[in-house]
């Protein structure tokens, strides 16, 4: 199948110094690509980059992004709105800061939903309620009425999940979606990302620190160091078959449970 | 031994208008020892920050004492609480939000230590000693905390704990946004302390390899309640209760 989304010789700086230099890969409608890495090393960067959101002092200074045919760092602030959200969901790594603070979780969610398309409150209150019990939330109706102060991290992690799935994006780019939840939650959460991939053909672009976790989701994986793309390849062969030094440094850091 | 660390009967309900009340730590009660860790695991929501945000009196106990090195912290306010805090720090698990946008990790990180009457000079160079413990260059301090990545405000907010040299580090989910390298970086550098300075750790986090490795004991909770303590290992390799058991089953 077509690619849906296509990074070629991205270069990314921040204030003229550049913190990604020269990462390409895609994705396809449907596949799951991991990207992980050091602290530092521009997972949140290339994600930003995207959806066109790296702030005002970060710039794409050299290469593509191309989306559904469109160079996103082209694109107007207008275009790229209607693309955020509706096309491409974005989960960020501080979900606390990431939700507004004088909004109810409720508030937000039919707001982002009605902004695309016509949808009545209780039907996006229904959606929601029924997404949320799947995100293992024990109070449903509590959750649709709270401010995020209100929630403990890991509910304001999912509340940003549930945000994101709800839209059916083409793409969902999800920065460290779990890092906040317990095991059995995150379970769950890994669950119905892969449901949203089975169901509506998502393709997601996952970073996280949890090898667990990308190797129960990833097709693909992409391996970052100081801003440089050190190894890419299908997930089974970059995990059990490391090339780079990094990544064998990276499998071999991994805490293991001992168990009786 | 004296514990660093006597809580009893700790409960937190919180009241909003037009809505039910809500008790998210229900009657807590443990001990810590100097140079102790104790680890506590549970569901998202279950209590954990809410139990720690008590501890360190940012949150006002509904129920229940809690006693810092002897002394009943329960309604320290002002100088009481000042005087607290040189005992007890806390990593918060949001660490973005735990830094004022407006002044530099430099700034964040030195602040105790200026509370403490410690110079400039002396500050500027324990800030720089701090950040480079935590794998951060000296340029961090004149960053902003949305011009770093989660790891790195991550690490900042362990540096500016660590910086009155507390008794009592309160650590809630203080290494889940750091990759295994750095994770196990920061992870010896907790561990020295613990050797060298006595350091004792209350430490929230829901990757159970890690608290295996760290926590002399484990509180499992539950709907704000204890529902299952004991040695790390005790409870890892023979669960007790219903939840431990789901969680133990749920590792990826
Ligand atoms: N707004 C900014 N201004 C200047 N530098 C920035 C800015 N945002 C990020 N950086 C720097 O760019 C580099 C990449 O940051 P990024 O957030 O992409 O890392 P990351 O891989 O997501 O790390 P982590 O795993 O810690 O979240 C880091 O060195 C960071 O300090
Ligand atoms: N200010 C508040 N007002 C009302 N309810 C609150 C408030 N703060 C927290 N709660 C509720 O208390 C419960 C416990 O929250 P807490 O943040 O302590 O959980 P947690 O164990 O730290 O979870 P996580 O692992 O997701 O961080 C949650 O159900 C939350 O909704
Ligand atoms: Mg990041
Ligand atoms: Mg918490």
């Amino acid at each position: 199948m077509a690619e849906l989304l296509r990074f070629e010789h991205v270069e990314i700086s921040y204030g003229g110094e550049s913190v990604v230099h020269d990462v390409s890969f895609s994705v396809k409608p449907g596949e799951i690509l991991g990207l992980v890495g050091e602290s530092g090393s521009g997972k949140s960067t290339l994600m930003k980059s995207a959806i066109g959101l790296l702030g005002n002092n970060g710039l794409v200074t050299r290469g593509d992004i191309l989306f559904e045919g469109k160079n996103i760092p082209d694109l107007s602030e207008k275009e790229l709105r209607k693309i955020r959200g509706a096309r491409m969901g974005m989960i960020f790594q501080d979900a606390g800061a990431s939700l507004c603070p004088i909004r109810t979780i409720g508030e937000q969610i039919y707001e982002s939903m009605s902004a695309h398309r016509k949808i009545s409150r209780q039907d996006a209150r229904n959606q929601a309620l029924a997404l949320f019990d799947k995100l293992h939330f024990k109070d449903g109706k509590r959750i649709w009425d709270s401010y995020p102060f209100e929630l403990s991290g890991g509910m304001n992690q999912r509340a940003g999940i549930a945000i994101a799935m709800l839209m059916q994006p083409a793409v969902l780019l999800a920065d460290e979606p779990t890092s906040a939840l317990d095991v059995a939650v995150q379970k769950q959460v890994v669950e119905e990302m892969k449901q949203l991939r089975d169901l509506f053909g998502t393709a997601i672009l996952l970073v996280t620190h949890d090898i667990g976790v990308v190797s129960a989701m990833a097709d693909t994986v992409l391996v970052l160091k100081d801003g440089y793309q050190v190894e890419y390849g299908p997930a089974r062969q970059v995990l059990e078959h490391p090339m780079h030094e990094y990544t064998r440094k990276l499998l071999a850091a991994v805490p293991k449970l001992r168990r009786a | 031994m004296e514990p660093i660390l006597q809580v009893s009967g700790l409960t937190k309900t919180f009241h909003a208008n037009g809505k039910p009340d809500f008790t998210a730590v229900d009657q807590v009660s443990f001990l810590l020892y100097p140079g102790e860790t104790v680890g506590i695991v549970g569901e998202s929501g279950c209590g954990k920050s809410t139990l720690a945000k008590l501890l360190c009196r940012l949150l006002d106990v509904t129920e229940g004492t809690i006693r810092l090195c002897g002394q009943d912290i329960t309604k320290a306010r002002d100088r009481e609480l000042f005087g607290a805090y040189r005992n007890i720090q806390m990593v918060f698990q949001d660490p973005l939000t735990s830094f004022d946008p407006r002044r530099t990790l430099g700034d964040g990180i030195g602040e105790s230590l200026r509370n403490a009457g410690v110079s400039k000079t002396e500050r500027e160079r324990r800030v720089v000693e701090l950040l480079e413990q935590c794998g951060l260059s000296e340029t961090f301090a004149g960053r902003y905390p949305h011009e770093v990545s989660g790891g790195q405000c991550q690490r900042a907010a362990i540096a500016r704990a660590l910086a009155i040299k507390p008794k009592l580090l309160l650590c809630d989910e203080a290494t889940s946004a750091l990759d295994v390298t750095v994770q196990q970086q920061i992870m010896e550098l907790l561990k020295e302390l613990r050797e060298k300075e006595k350091l004792s750790y209350l430490f929230i986090c829901h990757n159970l390899a890690l608290v295996q490795s760290f926590c002399d004991r484990v509180l499992v909770m539950h709907e704000g309640k204890i529902v299952e303590e004991g040695t790390t290992d005790q409870v890892i390799f023979y669960p007790q209760s219903d939840y431990t058991k789901i969680l133990l089953d749920s590792i990826l």
